[in-house]
């Protein structure tokens, strides 16, 4: 039976047709932040400069596809449909006259909705483990910085420590299979996920101290809340089995959050150390406020700007590595519909069918440079302050 | 300053001390040994006899004792012949000593590779040194390129030459080594059909052909990062007073950028091209693999992917020292190049 095709023109076409609810979130979002940008502060200005609207336009274009992932998709990133092996693009499903709009790959699975399910595991990895990375290293680089001295050298001797490690042998060697037999990945887990917890208890401890009713409130908020998704992350033991992660995502997810807090670390480290001379720090201290209260609600606030920056760039580079992780065919599953690994099962084939491999590696190339042009014009904004 | 680099030198070694006992410890975990067992073994093996296997090469000895003897610290011993009762060499392949013997890696020793059945030395040496010439190559193209590219951007702040090489900069660091290794191998050689989408051939004879695409994979990843940096520093030195009044003693605007902005704008883009090589070695691996070039990288994932507990060891040992070194020699650079920056 022959397949039929669509043409070139109808393939784009197509394609952009299937992102309908992209577009409409994406008109809305953009046309309310544009009307309102005066109000609404730093990322208000970001829509002052032609890089910052297509950072913004990049980043938001990849959210909202993960979120309407599945009815942008029309078929099942894992379906295999065997007449469809390594299709060309444009190629119509027989039984569903459905397109296949950037082909088949080598199992028969549709690689245009590969793509679109790829960005959700993206999105949900790389923000959720940069942030878990920037709550470790802003709780351990605060008093690094701020007291330095024998706890400065022992945390910088240890940010240093894994900061040597080259990320691919650290990566080899804390996500493999046989490591989660082991309680390591779980004991890292254990240990990272109280950062926040005990960041939150902190922070609002040192500022409502005297404010029982404010203080116990927000403080019971983050225990109940906070040690439920721990054990719903740690031990996986959610009582209303809500919160779940898979194994091989906790092991990413941890391994993640250990190579990138170090570089958190250092930055904040550094920060502290300069905030830290500055005349308010000194009025805080002359007031008697505690350390920690000067570290959280002074010094912290105003290393905002950096960190933010930071953070999307952060974002970005985790994507690569999760990219990284796939592409050796680590910790994820061999199905994934992630961008790492259709890369790397796209590029054993390259001499035959190229199809396969553009459409993740384009997809992975547009959202880190989205996330870089949005931390680049943010950066133009805050230094313009 | 030869303090200053004594008490580097002996952080650096108390560093490389820690990481091989994690990197020691991480392998040796149960499941990797186990994993070594089924490799090494005849197929379908029992539990026992794996299990007697890891005994009898010596690996469910005391961790400490047996760190001791890669280090060289402790001696090794060699194992009993299950068959005639009498000491014999643990890996036939290595030539390893008959009686105990202090020979780990502070004399020179760094083990025996399983998965190659050679000595670790004879896999790693060679390995290493088509790694060096690969990174020659990608440092002679990246750094002319992403410094000229920096400079020009620089030399005149928002004009929008400064702005498309930006971007441009930009886009090249948003681009992962898998992702720029596959998109040139579709255009170049899939395509146009000039270049060899695989360097295995590259360890016979470097050729144009063969070795072109690896260089240029690595290269496009660092130029970005280098260019920005060259960038920021040169817009820094062109807002100073001494070039206004190069300026205004009448100097032409290019003579003012060669002459005095662009000796001070390249000390901070040193630091940085310096700081490159770990991200470097992580590119190695992934373009090595990609374009099947017999190196460093390579074997790396062939160690980690076997567990290769020796050559994975020495990988590890390599790499940290590279980072370390690097790191050493960035920071004593910038102070021999800035004289304001004194060490302490």
């Amino acid at each position: 039976m022959q397949t039929e095709y669509i043409n070139a023109f109808d393939i784009v076409v197509g394609v952009l047709w299937r992102f309908w609810p992209v577009w409409i979130a994406l008109i809305l979002v953009m046309g309310v932040s544009f009307a309102y940008k005066k109000r609404l502060g730093l990322y208000g200005q970001l829509f002052d400069s032609g890089v910052g609207i297509a950072g913004v336009f990049i980043c938001l274009f990849w959210l909202f596809t993960a979120i309407f992932a599945s009815t942008i998709s029309p078929f099942d990133p894992l379906a295999q449909v065997s007449i469809m092996k390594d299709a060309l693009p444009g190629a119509v499903e027989p039984t569903s006259k459905l397109i296949y709009y950037f082909g088949g790959d080598k199992l028969a699975r549709d690689v245009f909705s590969r793509m679109v399910y790829g960005s959700q595991i993206v999105l949900i990895i790389a923000p959720a483990a940069t942030g878990f990375a920037l709550m470790v290293g802003i709780t351990l680089g605060l008093p690094a910085g701020y007291y330095g001295g024998r706890i400065d050298t022992l945390l910088s001797f240890l940010a240093n420590l894994v900061l040597a490690f080259p990320v691919i042998l650290l990566f080899y060697l804390l996500v493999t299979p046989g490591i989660m037999d082991t309680p390591i990945p779980y004991a890292m887990a254990g240990l990272f996920f109280l950062f926040p917890i005990i960041f939150f208890s902190v922070l609002f401890w040192t500022r409502f101290k005297n404010r029982p009713d404010r203080l116990y409130i927000l403080l019971g908020i983050t225990l109940v809340l906070g040690g439920w998704i721990y054990v719903g992350l740690v031990f996986d033991k959610d009582p209303l089995h809500i919160v779940h992660i898979d194994p091989n995502q906790l092991n990413i997810f941890v391994a993640v959050v250990f190579a990138s807090s170090p570089g958190v670390f250092r930055i904040v480290r550094g920060l502290t150390m300069d905030i830290k001379t500055r005349d308010y720090v000194a009025a805080a201290q002359t007031r008697g406020e505690s350390p920690w209260y000067i570290m959280l609600w002074e010094i912290l606030p105003n290393a905002r700007g950096p960190l933010i920056v930071d953070a999307c760039l952060r974002i970005g580079y985790t994507t690569i590595l999760l990219g990284t992780l796939g592409y050796f065919g680590l910790g994820l599953a061999p199905e994934s519909p992630d961008w790492g690994t259709a890369i790397k099962d796209a590029s054993r084939l390259l001499r035959s069918f190229i199809h396969p491999a553009l459409p993740p590696t384009i997809a992975l190339m547009s959202f880190v440079l989205g996330l870089n042009l949005l931390a680049d014009s943010l950066r133009e904004q805050s230094m313009k302050d | 300053m030869l303090s200053f680099i004594l008490r580097r030198l002996g952080t650096m070694a108390l560093t490389m001390l820690c990481l091989t006992l994690i990197v020691f410890f991480l392998i040796n975990l149960g499941p990797n040994l186990k994993k070594l067992a089924i490799s090494q073994t005849e197929m379908h093996t029992s539990a026992e006899q794996l299990e007697s296997w890891l005994v009898n090469h010596g690996y469910r000895q005391n961790f400490f004792v047996r760190y001791g003897q890669w280090l060289g610290v402790l001696p090794k011993q060699p194992i009993t012949d299950p068959a005639t009762g009498k000491p014999a060499q643990r890996f036939s392949f290595c030539n390893d000593p008959t009686e105990p013997k202090f020979s780990g890696v502070l004399q020179g020793d760094f083990g025996c590779s399983t998965k190659f059945k050679t000595t670790v030395a004879a896999k790693l040496f060679p390995a290493l040194g088509a790694t060096g010439l690969l990174m020659f190559w990608v440092l002679a193209v990246m750094v002319p390129i992403s410094l000229l590219i920096g400079i020009l951007a620089g030399m005149r702040e928002g004009s929008r030459t400064d702005r498309t090489l930006s971007v441009a900069s930009i886009a090249s660091t948003a681009t992962p080594e898998y992702v720029s290794g596959v998109i040139f191998t579709v255009i170049f050689a899939s395509w146009l059909g000039w270049l060899n989408g695989s360097a295995a051939s590259a360890s016979q004879g470097l050729t144009f052909y063969n070795f072109t695409l690896p260089v240029m994979t690595l290269a496009i990843y660092g130029i970005g990062y280098i260019a920005r940096m060259t960038r920021a520093s040169m817009v820094e030195v062109m807002t100073q007073q001494y070039i206004r009044t190069a300026r205004l003693k009448g100097l032409s605007f290019g003579s003012v950028v060669v002459k005095h902005a662009l000796r001070n704008a390249l000390i901070a883009p040193f630091t940085v091209i310096m700081l490159q090589f770990p991200w470097l070695l992580t590119g190695v691996v992934i373009v090595e693999v990609m374009f099947r070039y017999q190196g460093f990288g390579y074997t790396l994932v062939e160690a980690a992917g076997n567990n290769d507990i020796d050559l994975l060891l020495g990988c590890s040992l390599v790499s940290v020292f590279i980072v370390l070194i690097t790191q050493l020699i960035s920071d004593v650079g910038y102070a021999f190049l800035n004289p304001r920056i004194r060490v302490q």
